[in-house]
């Protein structure tokens, strides 16, 4: 299968007392027309990583393959090829929507009308309206729009949907679908679990800038062992040692955090009744308790011990 | 693939005016602040109108014919304003200072009073014994006076061109320098490095479009100076608009540089200061720069708003060509030249 990015060994660390290894051998694999994303918490080194493979940050080291060009020989060529949407750029305030595609699309070769850009995004209705009388929500989706309005392969998002509401949310998911379906390739950085799921074909869940585990969504959630988790909070604040219930019949993993226990289980049916049985026994009384399908955020939980958005 | 043209170059420069003009406080300090300073300025410094010597004649002594001839005789010269009073009214009218001068037909020729303590009074003698005694000695050698009016030595004068090369600096460095560090602190230069936008480009749509917005600033400034206050270009209008771009182009690039790395708008405003708030001082906007000791006059000679103010009243004032502007046309390519080629070797996209 055709790779859109691949990059090897890549490490940026940023000069300083101590120095800053952002990222430290980072490996990827990115197909042709994919949606993939690079999961983890905030410092995780995914906007490093995404800014060096835009171009826009020199590797310490490492070797990076963007559409098999290389940035020392190729950039220009890989430019025209890539639409790139950044964490935060305030665009220019008291220019009209249709004005701001139409400067992006001036610097490319070819590409999209600026109008069928702006349709793209629906934003059809705003493209008379300054970019400062535009919601948050609207403001991510022209910067999608200046994104694709040079018709790319390949689509960079950093954390395109961080502090919107949920329909807007949903919104761009709808258009980064779209994109994708047309056969191009999308590589994003989110920290929400839900959105991962619901936009990538593959994640990469980094941490400490390094990939820590790469696969389909589902498939991450299998390498769990169970696919439901049982979350479950004792009276009192009791928090007894977690490998009380490690043990358990069908538990595949499990995790204490703050008096939450969770457990990762295969079997509900079989997991649920040894648990009640045993807390019966320890004499010990129940306040809480959910059984839920696993989430990506299990996942990275059980491989990090930490929680996405620890740091918050 | 698709047949419409797209111009970046025409983009960004089409940009930078509608961000410009859709902001209307930033219309006013560019335009309107620097006209309010000029009429402030120009009406303190205003040439005050030509005061009259005032002159008494007292009526009821000698003649009537005496005092016919003597009032007729000050009259012809239109420095006096001369009235005539009866009775002890005139030593009255002498001590308090309503009246410079009196003077009273006498016997033989006049009596002239003045009041010594006052410079008027003594200079109001002057001025009437230099009229009596020319109207009456044939024989004299006739004396011409001769008043220097010339428009161009009035505070005014000297005010607008010094407004212009401030106007010029201060355009350049904020109209290049806070735009620029403004896009680097809003990521915008990083997205546009993202794209295959030409950097050249870029970095030309700035200067040019502080080029052309220097036109309406420096028209209004030079209409106004001309038509309210008769602020004249003694020199070629083509010389002018020479010296008013090239000096524009010169601040620009002093302005880029300024921007070249500043990380935020603090940094950048307070290094923009730094370069200009000392120029404003000693390079001759609101008073000669001749004014400050001998010994650092190399120094301010060698300033870039000191050699843009230089040339433009050598210019408007003493209509001197380009050609007597060399060394001032040189500090200004100099200032503009070295920084602009450092800038683009510095210059800071993201």
């Amino acid at each position: 299968m055709p790779t859109a990015i691949r990059c090897r060994q890549l490490t940026k660390t940023y000069a300083g007392r101590p120095p800053v290894e952002a990222v430290r051998g980072l490996n990827l694999e990115v197909r042709t027309g994919e949606c993939f994303g690079l999961l983890g918490p905030n410092g995780a080194g995914k906007t490093t990583t995404m800014e060096i493979l835009e171009g826009l940050l020199d590797p310490t080291e490492g070797q990076v393959e963007v559409l098999d060009l290389r940035w020392e020989s190729d950039a220009d060529a890989i430019r025209r090829r890539i639409g790139i949407s950044l964490q935060e750029t305030r665009l220019s305030d008291k220019l009209t929507v249709r004005e701001v595609v139409t400067i992006f699309r001036s610097f490319y070769p070819s590409g999209l009308d600026p109008a069928e850009a702006i349709a793209r995004v629906s934003l059809e209705e705003k493209a008379r309206s300054y970019v400062v009388k535009l919601s948050g929500g609207q403001k991510q989706r022209l910067a999608v729009a200046c994104a694709i309005v040079g018709d790319p392969e390949l689509l960079f998002l950093d954390e395109p949907t961080t502090g919107l509401d949920p329909q807007s949310r949903r919104q761009l998911w709808d258009i980064i679908n779209k994109f994708r379906q047309s056969g191009r390739t999308v590589l994003l950085t989110t920290h929400y679990m839900d959105e991962a799921e619901r936009l990538c074909d593959r994640v990469a869940v980094v941490d400490r800038g390094e990939v820590i585990a790469v696969g389909t969504p589902s498939e991450l959630i299998a390498r769990l062992g169970g696919q439901h988790v049982i979350d479950f909070t004792l009276a009192a604040g009791q928090t007894p040692p977690i490998e009380e219930f490690a043990g358990l019949p069908s538990v595949t993993a499990s995790r204490v955090d703050a008096g939450q226990f969770g457990l990762t289980v295969a079997e509900p049916h079989v997991a649920l009744p040894a648990l009640l049985r045993q807390l019966q026994q320890a004499g010990r009384e129940l306040a809480t308790l959910t059984t839920r399908h696993a989430t990506l955020e299990d996942v990275f939980v059980n491989l990090t011990g930490r929680h996405l958005r620890d740091n918050e | 693939m698709n047949p419409k043209r797209y111009y970046p170059l025409l983009q960004l420069t089409a940009s930078r005016f509608r961000e410009f003009y859709r902001e209307p406080a930033a219309v006013f300090w560019v335009y309107g602040f620097p006209l309010i300073m000029a009429v402030a300025l120009g009406i303190a410094f205003r040439e005050r109108p030509i005061e009259k010597i005032k002159v008494v004649v007292r009526e009821d002594v000698g003649s009537p014919e005496a005092v016919a001839q003597l009032k007729e005789q000050l009259a012809k010269d239109e420095r006096f304003e001369v009235a005539g009073v009866t009775g002890e009214e005139w030593k009255k009218r002498l001590r308090s200072g309503k009246t410079d001068l009196v003077v009273a037909p006498a016997t033989s020729g006049y009596e002239l009073w003045d009041e010594p303590n006052r410079t008027e009074s003594v200079l109001a003698r002057h001025a009437v014994e230099a009229t009596i005694y020319k109207q009456s000695a044939t024989n004299a050698p006739p004396l011409d006076e001769k008043h220097l009016e010339e428009k161009g030595n009035r505070y005014i004068d000297f005010l607008v061109p010094g407004m212009l090369g401030m106007n010029l600096m201060g355009g350049g460095l904020w109209g290049v320098g806070y735009v620029l560090a403004d896009m680097r602190v809003r990521k915008l230069l990083k997205r546009y490095l993202a794209t295959p936008m030409k950097r050249r480009d870029f970095l030309l749509s700035v200067l040019i479009s502080r080029m052309l917005f220097t036109i309406p600033e420096v028209l209004v400034l030079l209409l106004f100076g001309y038509f309210v206050f008769d602020v004249k270009n003694q020199g070629s209008l083509g010389s002018l608009v020479f010296l008013i771009v090239f000096g524009a182009a010169c601040f620009g690039g002093l302005g880029l540089l300024v921007a070249s790395r500043a990380k935020t708008i603090e940094t950048v405003s307070g290094l923009m200061n730094l370069v200009m708030l000392p120029m404003y001082i000693v390079s001759g906007v609101f008073f000669s720069s001749e004014r400050f000791p001998d010994v650092v006059q190399p120094i301010i000679k060698l300033l870039p708003l000191t050699a843009m103010n230089d040339a433009l009243r050598g210019v408007m004032l003493e209509g001197k060509s380009l050609d007597e502007l060399g060394r001032e046309l040189l500090v200004l390519a100099v200032w503009g030249l070295i920084p602009f080629a450092v800038a683009l070797k510095i210059f800071r996209w993201r």
